[in-house]
């Protein structure tokens, strides 16, 4: 076997193991939760259409955008086991969220704020 | 280190002892280690894919802001009903994708190539309503750079369907031709979005051969877990994409 | 000068190259490219990058030739358009962004981490073919006329004004962005998860943390360059508008999408060559890096800050006011983490033990001349000034400066201070310090005229400019020459020590770290047991106390 044996000769023993995280591996997500996580989906679907129905202004595009949200977050969490996941996939996640946001954010100040015109 | 100062004098090393599942790769240490080094890389390779449609979705965002009326007018040609539709189809391919890891973690064999085949044939169906509503498009030369017309938004009776729906007024011809920007950025999307489906979908009919032989009921399930999460992510793709180019605004 | 060395190298009569090693270890043409070695694949990378090196120089050989005279007279503009347009997309993407990381990176991030191989070899080895197939693409570019719209492809000159090969260009583009991207994913996930017992993240070289740092800026900034091209080739083919302001779109999109990736991309290159020098620096100064954590986190820090600036590239393009100032600002601090570095770098000169390797000539050579380029880029992320200087021969010098200057020194740099752990055998030191030098004065007579020819206003990619400037133009050309001999000098005496360097040993160098505990050229395996880090990096204590042992307990 191939693991790291003890290694005496720079006299320091016994060092970590490999950081075996199966958290993912070692919790199992059970088909129930999948099912409640489906159903709601389809429920918010059905809600973000109905929303759209009506005119409430400037609240529309919101609305849409944070059931969209609510809908992907519990996709990341469940469907694809983030809840479970180890802190380093969580940060990944947000890493990836996080430079896309600067993406976006940081290219609509400049074409929010042409219209100021100058100083 | 000593031994690497035998070999540097020209002794070979013993050769090491393959006491490891056969499907460990040589350089990683444990099982463990491989599963989280290949789940990690998913992930990674998944950032990257956030990042290729975010600038899409910044595209998107200017452009709206720019040009809301051709933006609304512009998803008034799309069917809500194709549209939910699709969105009810992949919401329960995720479901399925979700069950095959399930069954592939519990070693269910048939269970896995039932939700495995019900994924693919719910990602075929998305391919045919997409394809469906692409052709209405191509029909009505709203595709651009393929003969766009303005006509159903500078005259918005003489496309009547849509007309008895929404009652949009005529546009100002400028902000009318803006509306092929909204329809290249639904092309764009909802193009890009469908390739990411068609190699999901080639990928599931692998695996699909691969399960029946019984490859992902064995304890070795990091091949399906990784596949269902870029399977949530193309779904989570038109989690978005769906609200922002359909239902701009529905209130007629 | 000093006349002391700290090479020490075992005794030449006996000492042998180690017959069994990577080199070695499998024949034949597909056991190299069918090969998961991550050692192999950086020789591959090596050779692949040194032709595209090569043939970008000779590009820039044009470019100076043309540039002797006032006119346009050695070739016709469009032409010369063409050349200084492959001039830069060879360099940055087929040259400068894979350098350090797919060759050095590639060879020692497993070793240094104390790891068998890096986490995905099949993917490794997948972005090797796949810069090889932008590789070619670029090359078929250039045969079937060439493309002139500048490596920045700005719209709406490349979507709708020129009629050159943008589209193949742009598909090499997006090709060898992904084996970027796949280097980058290899690298983080092997990092994070394949370190050795006892190797906690502290304990890693620098090399490895700037690394890191890069790494995140390819998996998650050349996305979007990719995302903009494809929409610049949809605009090209099918002219669905998004970037013709006719049809409504903008053409600044485009840079915001297209910088959003490069401005990164300019860390992506630099970073991996300040990890070089950290290493360099401390094994030529006796002395572990001074600062170690501000060194680590400031890689980190460049990498984040990277992301916030890229409209500094875009000053006159049409921005708003509003968001010049804010990323000007942003430009500002972003300088604070490089100049972070520089510091500890002088910090660990001070009191060292300092000897003038080849690679440490290289490096002092990169401390000068980075710091001289990265001040005159606060001259650029200054609003008010680049208005002024943009779009002259003051941005040319001062990305050569950095470029050039900085990254492709610490490339060569590393090459020199890996070579004997690579090949087993040294190169012939005199000589390389005599390229080393000849590099240096001959990038300062070819760049530092570009600086004033800025300022005076001498516009870049034209060919043909005011008679004033020639004289000027043509000191830099001279330099140029200079230069061009300082780069083909070691591709002969490294090719040269190949049959006839001396044997190295494990470590000519007496330096730290674990590549310099195993034999030269290493295992194919690396190591016959993982081993379990348990000091500091740059310990030279430790390396004291391991000879010793040596001494006493020596195999024979």
């Amino acid at each position: 076997m191939t693991t790291h044996q003890e290694h005496d000769k720079v006299g320091s023993g016994h060092q970590q193991e490999f950081h075996d995280a199966h958290d993912t591996h070692d919790h199992i997500v059970s088909p129930r939760i999948y099912i409640i996580v489906g159903a709601t989906l389809l429920v918010f679907t059905g809600l973000t259409v109905l929303a759209s129905l009506f005119d409430v202004g400037v609240w529309n595009p919101v609305l849409a955008l944070f059931i969209a949200c609510v809908k992907a977050t519990i996709v990341v969490l469940f469907f694809m086991h983030v809840k479970y996941s180890s802190r380093l996939t969580k940060l990944t996640v947000f890493g990836g969220v996080f430079t896309f946001l600067v993406l976006m954010g940081m290219t609509l100040a400049d074409y929010f704020t042409r219209a100021w015109g100058r100083w | 280190m000593s031994d690497s100062t035998a070999i540097a004098n020209g002794t070979p090393p013993a050769a090491p002892e393959h006491a490891h599942p056969p499907y460990q790769r040589h350089h990683f240490e444990s099982m463990g280690q491989q599963v989280d080094a290949t789940s990690f890389a998913m992930w990674l390779f998944l950032l990257t894919e956030i990042m290729f449609f975010g600038g899409l979705f910044t595209a998107y965002l200017i452009y709206r802001n720019w040009y809301y009326p051709a933006f609304v007018v512009g998803s008034h040609q799309l069917s809500l009903v194709w549209g939910t539709a699709n969105t009810a189809v992949l919401i329960l391919s995720s479901f399925t994708m979700a069950m095959g890891v399930w069954c592939a973690e519990t070693r269910r064999k048939g269970g896995l190539v039932l939700c495995l085949t019900l994924t693919f044939i719910l990602g075929l169906i998305f391919l045919g309503i997409k394809t469906i509503e692409w052709t209405e498009k191509a029909e009505k030369h709203h595709v651009p750079g393929f003969h766009y017309s303005v006509q159903s938004f500078v005259d918005p009776q003489s496309d009547t369907e849509v007309y008895k729906e929404y009652k949009d007024k005529p546009l100002p011809l400028d902000m009318a031709r803006h509306t092929e920007v909204y329809f290249s950025l639904y092309f764009a999307m909802t193009g890009m979005h469908a390739l990411h489906m068609v190699i999901g979908i080639s990928i599931l009919a692998f695996l699909i051969w691969r399960a029946r032989a019984g490859a992902y009921t064995t304890g070795h399930v990091t091949f399906v877990e990784n596949f269902g999460l870029y399977w949530h992510f193309v779904d989570i793709i038109w989690i978005f994409l769906f609200p922002l180019l359909y239902l701009i605004s529905r209130h007629g | 000068m000093s006349t002391d060395t700290i090479i020490s190298l075992p005794d030449q009569s006996t000492a042998r190259v180690p017959k069994v090693n990577f080199w070695t270890k499998e024949n034949g043409v597909l056991s190299w490219l069918l090969t998961g070695d991550h050692k192999r694949i950086a020789m591959l990378y090596l050779i692949s990058i040194t032709v595209f090196f090569f043939i970008g120089g000779a590009l820039a050989g044009l470019i100076r030739l043309e540039l002797l005279t006032p006119q346009s007279d050695l070739m016709a503009t469009d032409t010369y358009n063409k050349v200084f347009t492959m001039h830069g997309v060879i360099m940055v993407f087929l040259f400068l962004v894979p350098s350090v990381p797919a060759t050095l990176g590639n060879f020692l991030i497993p070793i240094m981490i104390g790891a068998k191989d890096l986490a995905l070899p099949k993917i490794n080895l997948l972005s090797w073919y796949l810069y090889v197939a932008g590789g070619i693409t670029v090359l078929y570019t250039m045969i079937s006329g060439g493309v002139d719209t500048g490596w920045t492809f700005t719209t709406p000159l490349s979507t709708h004004y020129l009629n050159t090969n943008v589209l193949s260009t742009g598909i090499a583009v997006f090709i060898a962005g992904f084996s970027s991207i796949f280097t980058g994913l290899n690298f983080i996930v092997t990092i994070h998860k394949m370190r050795a017992p006892g190797m906690t993240w502290f304990r890693l070289p620098l090399f490895v943390w700037s690394h890191y740092a890069a790494s995140i800026l390819m998996v998650l900034g050349t996305p979007v360059l990719a995302i903009a091209i494809v929409l610049v080739a949809l605009e090209r083919t099918l002219g669905i508008g998004i970037f013709d302001p006719a049809k409504g779109g903008d053409p600044i999109l485009f840079q915001h999408l297209f910088w959003f990736y490069s401005h990164p991309a300019v860390y992506i290159m630099i970073l991996p060559g300040m990890g070089v020098i950290s290493e360099v620096i401390s094994t030529f100064s006796r002395k572990r890096v001074f600062g170690y954590t501000a060194v680590a986190f400031s890689s980190v820090a460049i990498a984040v800050f990277g992301f916030f600036v890229w409209e500094h590239h875009m000053f006159i393009m049409g921005v708003s006011t509003y968001s010049t100032l804010v990323f000007s600002l942003l430009t500002m601090l972003v300088a604070v983490p490089s100049a972070i570095k520089i510091f500890n770098w002088t910090f660990t000169l001070y009191k060292g033990s300092i000897t003038f390797e080849t690679p440490m000539l290289y490096a002092f050579g990169f401390m000068g001349l980075f710091t001289i380029g990265g001040l005159t880029g606060v001259f650029l992320g200054t609003t008010g000034t680049d208005i002024h200087l943009t779009e002259t021969y003051f941005i040319v010098a001062h990305f050569h400066f950095v470029m050039v200057g900085g990254m492709l020194m610490a490339f060569l740099s590393g090459i020199h201070f890996w070579w004997p752990k690579i090949t087993g055998r040294m190169y012939p030191e005199k000589i390389s310090q005599l390229a080393a030098l000849i590099t240096f004065i001959g990038f300062n007579f070819t760049f530092f005229p570009q600086f004033i020819l800025g300022t005076l206003g001498m516009p870049r990619r034209y060919a043909a400019y005011p008679a004033e400037f020639q004289i000027l133009n043509v000191f830099s050309t001279a330099g140029a020459t200079i230069l061009g001999v300082g780069y083909v000098l070691p591709l002969l005496y490294l090719a040269w020590s190949l049959r006839y360097g001396e044997i190295a040993g494990n470590n000519p160098w007496q330096a730290t770290g674990l590549e310099w505990q195993i034999q030269s050229p290493p295992l194919t395996e690396n190591f016959v047991e993982i081993p379990v880090m348990d000091h500091d990096a740059y310990d030279y204590e430790w390396l004291e106390r391991q000879k010793e042992k040596e001494v006493t307990t020596s195999v024979g």
